[in-house]
């Protein structure tokens, strides 16, 4: 699936979009599977407080299943307005 | 509804008075716009990034809400994105309904949404760097009132 990083988790992890192959089987899963990765994952991701998830462009929570989806985005609170 | 999301300036009185015309049985307009507000003298920019796609999908589920909760003649949300100067007008909302209690709650329901529940992210530059904008927690709680 594709995997999108925005503001300040994109330059954390230092780039905007990635294809990721994972048998994870929820967004949590995952986000443990590239934590385990490099360094630069885990300093993204060491607060999952401060991060949002959205599945196929939709906001959904850590515990969202992974199978059909699409693309996965995260990033932090978001500031519009 | 018209949801516009573009990196250009738009014309906000032109706009409004664009938004106003044509309505039919309406009384009431409301039209919001936010600015870029620069706190102590220091903004040298602001730049405002956005999620392509999931943008314009979620200001849409966020103004058909409005929709449904209010009895709208037309509503109309304009959102930029890119690199903006102090005073610039990021964004505006506007809002018709026969009276104005309508309008204005349909608006104040909108920019909290807008707030929260937009992939935008606004970062700061000045002089001493870049920062990004943290979301704060009251802006969270506003959603709450609805």
């Amino acid at each position: 699936m594709d995997v999108l990083y925005f503001a300040w988790v994109r330059e954390r992890i230092g780039l905007p979009k990635e294809r990721v192959e994972t048998s994870a089987a929820t967004v949590r899963e995952l986000v443990d599977e590239l934590r385990a990765r490099e360094a630069r994952y885990e300093a993204a991701f060491a607060d999952l407080s401060a991060l949002r998830v959205a599945v196929d462009q939709d906001l959904a929570d850590f515990d969202a299943p992974l199978a059909g989806v699409r693309e996965l985005a995260f990033f932090p609170p978001m500031t519009g307005g | 509804m018209r949801i516009v999301v573009q990196e250009a300036p738009f014309d906000f009185a032109a706009e409004a008075q664009g938004f106003s015309r044509g309505l039919s049985g309406m009384g009431a307009v409301v039209t919001f716009s936010g600015l870029v507000r620069d706190d102590d003298g220091r903004l040298a920019a602001m730049e405002i990034e956005h999620y392509p796609g999931m943008t314009e999908k979620a200001i849409r589920a966020i103004a058909e809400e409005a929709q449904a909760r209010w009895s709208l003649g037309d509503l109309l949300v304009i959102h930029r994105h890119g690199l903006l100067a102090p005073g610039e007008t990021i964004m505006m909302v506007a809002t018709a309904a026969r009276h104005r209690a309508e309008a204005f709650e349909a608006a104040e329901f909108l920019m909290d949404y807008l707030k929260s529940r937009a992939p935008f992210w606004k970062k700061e530059l000045t002089a001493d760097g870049a920062e990004w904008v943290a979301a704060k927690d009251e802006d969270e709680a506003a959603l709450d009132r609805w």
